[in-house]
């Protein structure tokens, strides 16, 4: 309780930030409805109000910023238009047995949870291989760090479309290949960054200590590096799995995909539903808060487990 | 079963260590580090002795040479007649560092198994193994728990017992109780004293403490920097039986004398 109260007040904040910031982002469009159908508006004429501030305008027509609120097409929803819409489209349709119809949210947060789940998978796993190389080998310690480095200062999003064509070229294009590859590309190199501190946090002491039992590289690895890089690896598998779920969601916004929370955005922009697109972005923020506390929590077991929780505090 | 004591190699006779006008240069960015210097040395079966010099002299490469983690580059080493590298291989010797440098993942009796696990002792072996170290160390009891749990020098002793569990005949130890107030240290020397009076190790000490090397050992090496060398080698007179309180007899104060003397002769060489 003492935990949350922090985090409910910043969330109380925001939230109330965010309505504030509701009339004066729809102010105009708000205007330039009533006018149309017949209110008074001061001033009159669309083109006149560019001249004039939102506060201004605000200001000079106090009964209809109530409108801001009421906007069908906002710029800015309301929160509660948001949970409204995200209500809708998860909640009621499973409540109505469409949890899996095309138009529901969950729908989408399905496919793109089992992309990120893939691209994670293989992120980790090449970010895990990448690093025992580097720590363990001179060579791939200079030859493929300057390459991981350089990998991550290219633009995801340039480099997605590429890797979308590239897919489809190969006959991969199916079952989300190219989203799960975007996906892993973000997502590796967390996890090898990590990884290489954590292999290579043992002392040198601990090090010595093995050779004076004449220890071999692979139980020099499993008795010690690995071991203690775990810490390491829950810490930068966190940080990856948000970056697996940024990918997918890049991966499926300029496929002319259909499914996904990213396609979901993207339909949303075309098609100038923006609450579709908020709902979309919120079920993007939650899937990844699930992810993310579930890692912690395993992260939790496994250092208690490992007597390395009290040890750490 | 596993009551097999340990035959100190070259009982009487053949030195266990014997060191030969051994060098050590390290070579550094400010130029080489003479840290060994025509160090001479032997030292028999069942002996305890302890190195003593200021900070630098070269105590730590010594041990570390024996223990075949560094390389001399010059003159000879052997231990047990073998090279270092063959005697580690041989099991020769149990190394004890300043720091527990216990895993942290790891309850005690594991961290003791550590060894026996990676010599590759059957799983019953390493547990009686385990169980009989621990005693001996005092720590019965404590294998469950994690090294946060233990005190500090809970932590050295379970140190010493992951040194002890494999059965060398010789026991390295890098200034173990260092880090320790004089009452643990105390407590400390005198189990490992009798620790030592039953187990017939040869052990090698390193510490800082004039006391703690003259109420320890049978031989007290005397080191000093710049080289690091060895000043003076003092054999020790005091009997095997040493209750704490020898440390006030007249014998024990002129040994501890003629240490600081050797200690004070090696500053003022340079
Ligand atoms: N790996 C190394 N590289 C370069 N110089 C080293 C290295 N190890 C030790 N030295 C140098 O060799 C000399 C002897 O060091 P050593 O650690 O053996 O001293 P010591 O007697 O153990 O000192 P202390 O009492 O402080 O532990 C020192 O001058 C030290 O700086
Ligand atoms: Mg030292």
């Amino acid at each position: 309780m003492r935990k949350a109260l922090p985090v409910l007040v910043v969330l109380a904040a925001i939230l109330g930030i965010w309505w504030l910031a509701v009339a004066p982002m729809n102010i105009r469009i708000a205007l330039d409805g009533a006018e149309r159908s017949g209110a008074a508006v001061v001033p009159e004429g669309a083109r006149e109000r560019q001249e004039v501030s939102v506060w201004a305008l605000m200001a000079r027509n106090p009964d209809l910023v109530p409108l801001s609120y009421a906007q069908e097409r906002p710029r800015l929803p309301t929160p509660g238009q948001v949970a409204t819409e995200f209500w809708d489209t998860t909640g009621a349709m499973a409540l109505d047995g469409r949890a899996m119809s095309r138009r529901s949210l969950l729908f989408h947060a399905w496919i793109t949870l089992q992309s990120t789940f893939w691209g994670f998978l293989l992120g980790t796993s090449l970010g895990i291989a990448g690093a025992i190389g580097i720590v363990y080998s001179r060579t791939l310690n200079l030859s493929l760090m300057p390459w991981a480095i350089i990998s991550q200062t290219i633009p995801i999003v340039a480099l997605a479309p590429m890797i979308i064509v590239l897919a489809s070229q190969l006959g991969i294009e199916e079952r989300g290949v190219p989203k799960a590859i975007i996906s892993a590309y973000l997502c590796f190199f967390p996890v090898l960054v990590g990884m290489v501190s954590g292999l290579r946090s043992p002392a040198a002491a601990q090090l010595d200590l093995l050779r004076t039992y004449s220890a071999t590289p692979s139980q020099g690895f499993w008795k010690l590096r690995l071991p203690a890089s775990v810490p390491y690896l829950f810490a930068s598998l966190k940080v990856g799995i948000a970056a697996a779920l940024v990918g997918t969601i890049v991966g499926e916004l300029p496929t002319g995909a259909i499914r996904g929370l990213g396609a979901r955005i993207l339909i949303g922009d075309q098609f100038g539903t923006p609450l579709a697109i908020w709902a979309a972005l919120f079920m993007a923020a939650i899937l990844a808060g699930v992810l993310v506390t579930f890692l912690d929590l395993a992260q939790r077991v496994t250092l208690r487990r490992m007597g390395l929780a009290e040890a750490a505090r | 079963m596993t009551g097999d004591m340990p035959t100190p190699a070259g009982s009487m006779g053949a030195p266990v260590i014997a060191a030969e006008g051994l060098n050590l240069t390290f070579q550094t960015a400010d130029g080489p580090v003479h840290a060994l210097s025509d160090v001479s040395l032997a030292i028999a079966g069942g002996e305890f002795v302890s190195f003593i010099g200021p900070s630098g002299c070269g105590k730590t490469t010594f041990l570390r040479c024996i223990a075949a983690l560094e390389q001399p580059t010059g003159g000879t080493l052997s231990v047990n007649g073998m090279t270092p590298d063959a005697a580690r291989r041989a099991r020769a010797y149990g190394y004890v560092f300043q720091a527990a440098g216990l895993y942290p993942w790891r309850t005690i009796g594991r961290n003791v198994a550590l060894p026996l696990e990676i010599m590759g002792f059957p799983k019953d072996e390493q547990d009686s193994r385990v169980a009989r170290v621990l005693e001996m160390v005092e720590l019965t009891g404590f294998e469950k728990k994690f090294p946060w749990q233990l005190s500090g020098g809970m932590q050295q002793r379970a140190s010493i017992a992951r040194a002890l569990a494999f059965d060398a005949d010789i026991l390295l130890m890098d200034e173990p109780f260092g880090a320790l107030d004089e009452i643990v240290r105390d407590r400390l020397n005198e189990e490992l004293l009798s620790l030592w009076a039953r187990t017939g190790k040869t052990v090698c000490f390193v510490t800082h403490s004039i006391p703690e090397a003259v109420y320890l050992s049978t031989k007290i090496v005397v080191m000093s920097p710049r080289p690091g060398r060895i000043t003076d080698v003092i054999d020790s007179p005091l009997p095997k039986e040493r209750p704490l309180d020898i440390r006030d007899t007249p014998e024990f104060l002129a040994l501890a004398h003629r240490v600081r003397e050797g200690l004070r002769a090696g500053h003022a060489y340079e």
